[in-house]
């Protein structure tokens, strides 16, 4: 792979970076701060996406920024994998920046001003991780990224805030502190060399059971992935202004943990080796109980964002099933689910927000027949769903195919068990919400005149994501071959 | 042989200044501050130019008053030398401008019997750095201690009483120290570094030369405070009036484990001091695991953040002591990169604070509530320290720790391992509780939709001022780490180590 | 036991001065008076004191003060003179010893100043209150 030394790797992250300081300093002209914003965005997926023709094509940009430790220097590097991730992120940031524009001001939120500053710090460290070129840079990004998003976590300033927050804290920086440090310089002190490597650096340097156990500190310790135990702090994090919950906890945090674990599969350990300890088959397992257990718990949860959160844990542990699968189609898959279900899964966070702000409603059980008041909103929600689900002709469907044609083709019949019947549950836990906010009678003595559709600002962003869900299961090319790319090269 | 004089001014810059210092400012009080800043300024301007000569050159030794060694005193300047120099004069400098803000208000008219006592610590924390006599050390280890004493009892209230509790210790650790030195000069009959060095290998070991070694070590541990000899450290510190402790607490405990390391390299080799005597080197290693576990939990108790400070202080001495011991160069390396990094961090760590009672008056937990809204810059600059002190990239404190737990696992060391990473925990958990409170305003309930106008009072900038260039440095060291550790202190480390 | 005992009698300075220094060292942590704690310091600083000076004492060794034209023509026999350079060295302790001892007694004065009293438990309850 022929990688070009170009200053794009570093532009692309430190455009929102920069957009800070303007954002801190037009904090009392809120026009201009949001210009600054939407500006930072758009030039961001502008440079993302002009690089996009030099990584299909086989080629990738390179760059060093400092020799820090023998051997690990932090490096930017844009491959297949990181340009995928990077390409749906800064594509979604630029809606959820509309989004929070219309939520913000529709609820007269305080401390707009920090909120958008931080965001923007923390897309930049989200398209920093995607353009790791080792384990320490994306460490770097990763802690970055933990602390940018606690002033958004904690953005309400009550005590409910201050105890996510706390959470939030313990779980992401303890597991990072705690595991994925000490697993990173053991992996150092084995190879000599974090670089992310296709094959893995890993093979033939140490026991098999020191290989397995370093593998069980990552998994664990990227718990931003929300691998359970440690998915406690995603239900805590939807105290969060939705379009935090949308972005962060739909697209860029969670899929920061996801893409972690995945690069630590693919290219620290590689598949090769995963496979010939069958460390591969051991994760597979180990995730499934959290993607049951999530979609179980997400069925007793009333509050809509919370049922959203569990929802997501366990979406993304399809993700880290498909990559412990080794196998062509359950690699394709996992990988490709992480843009489905972010596409899917924003649309639905939006809806959420949405409903919200035309209702101020948080509950499932209060909101039967909203659905005729707000039939957009509602049939977004209804097509966002059903990506989930994998249903066609939505993107999901493309990915949950792959998984299942992997898990077919590598015989294991437990888990074709595990994803058909994890399905049936996102089914059953997402198909009463739109049946009844259509079909179910208001709630007697509750008043639903006042109550339209959501603004435009709002509205606006959660079609577009849903018609993407849509657009994507017919023009999944560039996704597609991008993973392939990134796989197969 | 050298011909330029410039390292004895680096020394004598401070030595002479305190004197002028003081009769000048009798005169004046307008004579304090410039005085001051011009000798530090020029201190650190030399330190830099002695720095590239010796990386340039290598070792520069130095006879004072052309008394050729081993009789007369010799000064050494090896690069981990010269980067102590540097080290001190540049947080000395960037110390002092808080200083002579808050000394105006906490000492007023007092402020030239304070900076007269300031310098002469300096100027012996800078003889530190050069001297190559092992008496010499203990006279200069006695000059700083003395005027740490003497700014300590400037304090209000316990002040006195806690200067006079690190008196008694103090004065212990020293006094072994000398008692050690005895035991060397029993053997040996020279006094200068090398020498002795020379002529131990000649000699068979000893239970006296066992005696002198360890005389020397509990000696040098008292004064760094090694838990569990650490107990004057935290109301000592604590009490200092907020000038000195800005210089303070930065400089002396990492001083005197440079002073462990001197020892351990220029006089017992790193032969003798780590493998000789089986286990001792493991034991230690354990001791500072345990050192690094209780003085955190310790610090966890604290309700006062000067005092918390106090105690990572502590921990942050465990971390170099079981660098030093774990006797491998990723062990080593860390060590000294730590002498650096915590050094950096202390400093920007005591600034804030400094700045803080400045402003409001305490430092108890309770008081700190909406800092980040009354004094932003400040709490953006300690937020910048406490990630350095957890242990964040790119700040420098992420790179002393990787080099530490590295050396810990290459020495398969899991206790020392085990407690770093706790201690980073618990580091977190600490400086999280702060930056909460600090966050978090009081009397917030439910949606904020709109809020008083909080006014903001900054400190002035004469205290702002040092404490950005503080965090700044953290994050240039941060990223800075490969050309320093290659650079400099990989020259430090006797080969084949 | 002959050989301890002997061994013990021909070394008694040192006894002495190890005996010495767990008095002042007794004195340092164990009394409550402030001041008796610095009388310790200073015990405990001049049995150090005294070791040094003994390492350099020669059996009929005089005092090295010489006549500097007959050192200079005719040499000086190491033999008939101690070892200065220890009672130099000592010299240097000596004064960092009363260094140490004037910034102590200043140090007390304002304790005393600010409590009424030098007695540690008494300044504790003090502080207490």
């Amino acid at each position: 792979m022929a990688y070009v030394h170009s200053i794009w790797p570093l532009a692309a992250v430190l455009l929102p970076l920069l957009a800070t300081v303007p954002i801190m300093l037009s904090g009392r002209s809120p026009n201009l701060r949001e210009s600054w914003t939407l500006l930072a965005g758009g030039g961001m997926f502008a440079i993302v996406a002009s690089m996009l023709p030099t990584v299909l094509a086989g080629g990738g940009f390179v760059l060093t920024l400092a020799e820090v430790v023998p051997g690990v220097p932090i490096q930017l590097r844009v491959d297949a994998l990181g340009m995928f991730f990077a390409l749906v992120a800064s594509f979604l940031w630029i809606f959820t920046s509309v989004y929070s524009i219309g939520y913000m001001r529709a609820l007269e939120e305080h401390d707009q001003t920090r909120y958008f500053a931080s965001f923007a710090v923390a897309i930049a460290a989200t398209i920093g991780v995607a353009f790791s070129a080792n384990l320490l840079t994306l460490y770097l990004f990763y802690e970055v990224l933990s602390l940018s998003t606690y002033p958004l976590v904690t953005h309400e300033q009550n005590a409910e805030a201050r105890a996510s927050g706390r959470k939030y804290l313990t779980y992401i920086l303890g597991t990072s502190i705690g595991l994925v440090l000490p697993a990173m310089l053991i992996v150092y002190q084995l190879t000599g060399t974090l670089d992310f490597t296709h094959g893995g650096i890993l093979a033939g340097k140490a026991s098999p059971a020191t290989l397995s156990l370093l593998l069980l500190l990552f998994v664990l310790g990227f718990a931003k992935a929300g691998v359970m135990p440690f998915h406690g702090w995603l239900p805590a994090a939807m105290v969060a202004p939705t379009p935090v919950s949308a972005f962060l906890h739909g697209v860029a945090v969670v899929k920061v943990g996801v893409f972690s674990i995945l690069r630590v599969v693919f290219d620290i350990f590689g598949p090769d080796l995963l496979r010939n300890l069958d460390l591969g088959v051991a994760l597979t397992y180990f995730v499934s109980i959290t993607i049951l257990f999530a979609s179980l718990v997400a069925l007793t949860q009333d509050n809509l964002k919370r049922r959203l959160a569990y929802s997501t844990i366990g979406q993304l542990s399809y993700m880290i099933l498909g990559a412990g699968m080794v196998s062509a189609a359950g690699m394709t898959g996992g990988v490709l689910h992480i843009a489905m279900h972010a596409f899917g899964k924003i649309t639905l966070f939006f809806c959420a927000g949405a409903i919200y702000v035309a209702s101020h409603k948080k509950y499932i059980s209060e909101m039967d027949g909203l659905g005729r008041k707000m039939p957009i909103t509602y049939a977004a929600f209804f097509l966002g769903a059903l990506s989930i689900i994998g249903m066609p002709p939505l993107g999901g469907f493309l990915s949950k195919w792959n998984l299942l044609v992997g898990a077919v083709q590598s015989h294991q019949m437990v888990l074709v068990a595990v994803l058909l019947g994890s399905s049936l549950l996102n089914a059953a836990y997402f198909f009463p919400i739109v049946y009844r906010g259509f079909f179910a009678p208001a709630p007697a003595g509750e008043a639903r005149e006042g109550i339209r559709e959501a603004p435009l600002f709002c509205l606006l962003p959660l079609s577009v994501t849903a018609l993407c869900s849509l657009l994507l299961f017919f023009y999944p090319t560039v996704f597609l071959q991008l993973v392939q790319r990134a796989l197969f090269p | 042989m050298t011909t330029s004089n410039l390292h004895i001014y680096i020394l004598a810059a401070p030595l002479l200044g305190a004197f002028a210092v003081n009769l000048l400012g009798r005169l004046s009080r307008r004579w304090v501050a410039p005085l001051t800043l011009g000798v530090l300024g020029y201190a650190t301007v030399a330190a830099l130019v002695v720095l590239a000569r010796v990386l340039r050159d290598g070792t520069i030794s130095y006879t004072v008053g052309n008394w050729r060694p081993p009789f007369g005193i010799e000064l050494v300047i090896d690069p981990l030398g010269a980067l102590m120099l540097l080290l001190i004069s540049a947080v000395a400098l960037t110390a002092t401008f808080s200083s002579l803000t808050s000394i105006e208000r906490e000492l007023p008219g007092r402020e030239h019997l304070f900076f007269t006592m300031y310098l002469l610590l300096i100027a012996g924390l800078t003889g530190l750095a050069l001297t190559g006599d092992a008496f010499n050390l203990y006279v200069l280890l006695e000059i700083t201690s003395i005027t740490t004493y003497g700014l300590i009892a400037m304090g209000r209230g316990r002040a006195p009483l806690a200067s006079f509790n690190y008196i008694i210790m103090g004065s212990i650790g020293a006094c072994f120290y000398l008692l050690g030195v005895g035991y060397l000069y029993l053997l040996t009959g020279t006094l200068n570094m090398a020498d002795i060095a020379r002529i131990l290998q000649g000699l068979q070991e000893t239970a006296a030369l066992a005696t002198a070694f360890a005389f020397i070590l509990v000696g040098l541990w008292v004064k760094m405070a090694f838990f569990p000899l650490h107990s004057w450290l935290p109301t000592a510190y604590t009490q200092a009036p907020s000038g000195a402790s800005v210089m303070i607490a930065p400089l002396m405990t990492k001083v005197t484990v440079f002073l462990m390391i001197r020892v351990i390299f220029s006089i017992f080799t790193p032969t003798y001091a780590f493998f000789h005597h089986p286990g001792v080197q493991a034991g230690i290693v354990w001791a500072a695991a345990l050192a690094i576990v209780c003085a955190s939990a310790l610090a966890l108790a604290q309700r006062d953040l000067k005092r918390m400070l106090t105690y990572i202080i502590v921990a942050e001495v465990g971390y170099m002591v079981g660098g030093v011991w774990l006797a491998n160069t990723q062990g080593m390396t860390g060590a000294i990169l730590h002498i650096v990094n915590d050094a950096l961090m202390t400093l920007c760590l005591f600034l804030a604070a400094a700045a803080i009672i400045y402003r409001t008056g305490s430092l108890g937990f309770d008081s700190l509530q909406g800092l980040y809204r009354r004094m932003p810059i400040t709490m953006a600059a300690f937020t910048v320290g406490a990630f350095s002190m957890i242990g964040i990239p790119p700040t420098a404190g992420f790179f002393s720790k990787w080099y530490l737990l590295l050396g810990g696992i290459e020495a398969s060391q899991w206790g020392y391992v085990a407690a770093l990473v706790f201690s980073s925990l618990v580091n977190a958990v600490l400086f999280f509780r702060i930056i909460e409170i600090a966050y978090f305003r009081t009397g917030e309930a439910g949606h904020g939709h709109g809020h008083a106008v909080v006014r903001v009072e900054e400190a002035p900038l004469m205290m702002l001022a040092p404490l950005v260039l503080a965090a700044l440095a953290l994050i240039a060291v941060g990223f800075g780490s490969g050309p320093l550790v290659n650079g400099v202190i990989r020259l430090a480390i006797p080969g084949g180590f | 036991m002959q050989g301890i005992i002997a061994e013990i009698v021909a070394k008694y300075n040192y006894w002495i001065y190890v005996v010495l220094m767990m008095i002042g060292f007794y004195a340092m942590i164990g009394k409550r008076n402030l001041v008796k704690k610095l009388i310790g310091l200073n015990i405990f600083q001049t049995a150090i004191i005294l070791f040094y000076v003994s390492t350099g004492v020669k059996r009929g060794g005089g005092i090295p003060i010489v006549d500097k034209h007959a050192a200079l023509t005719h040499g000086i026999d190491p033999a008939t003179v101690v070892n200065p350079l220890p009672h130099v060295l000592m010299l240097t302790a000596i004064v960092v010893g009363v260094s140490v001892t004037g910034v102590a007694l200043a140090v007390l004065l304002r304790v005393y100043r600010e409590y009424g009293t030098l007695e540690e438990d008494e300044i504790l309850e003090k502080i207490g209150k």
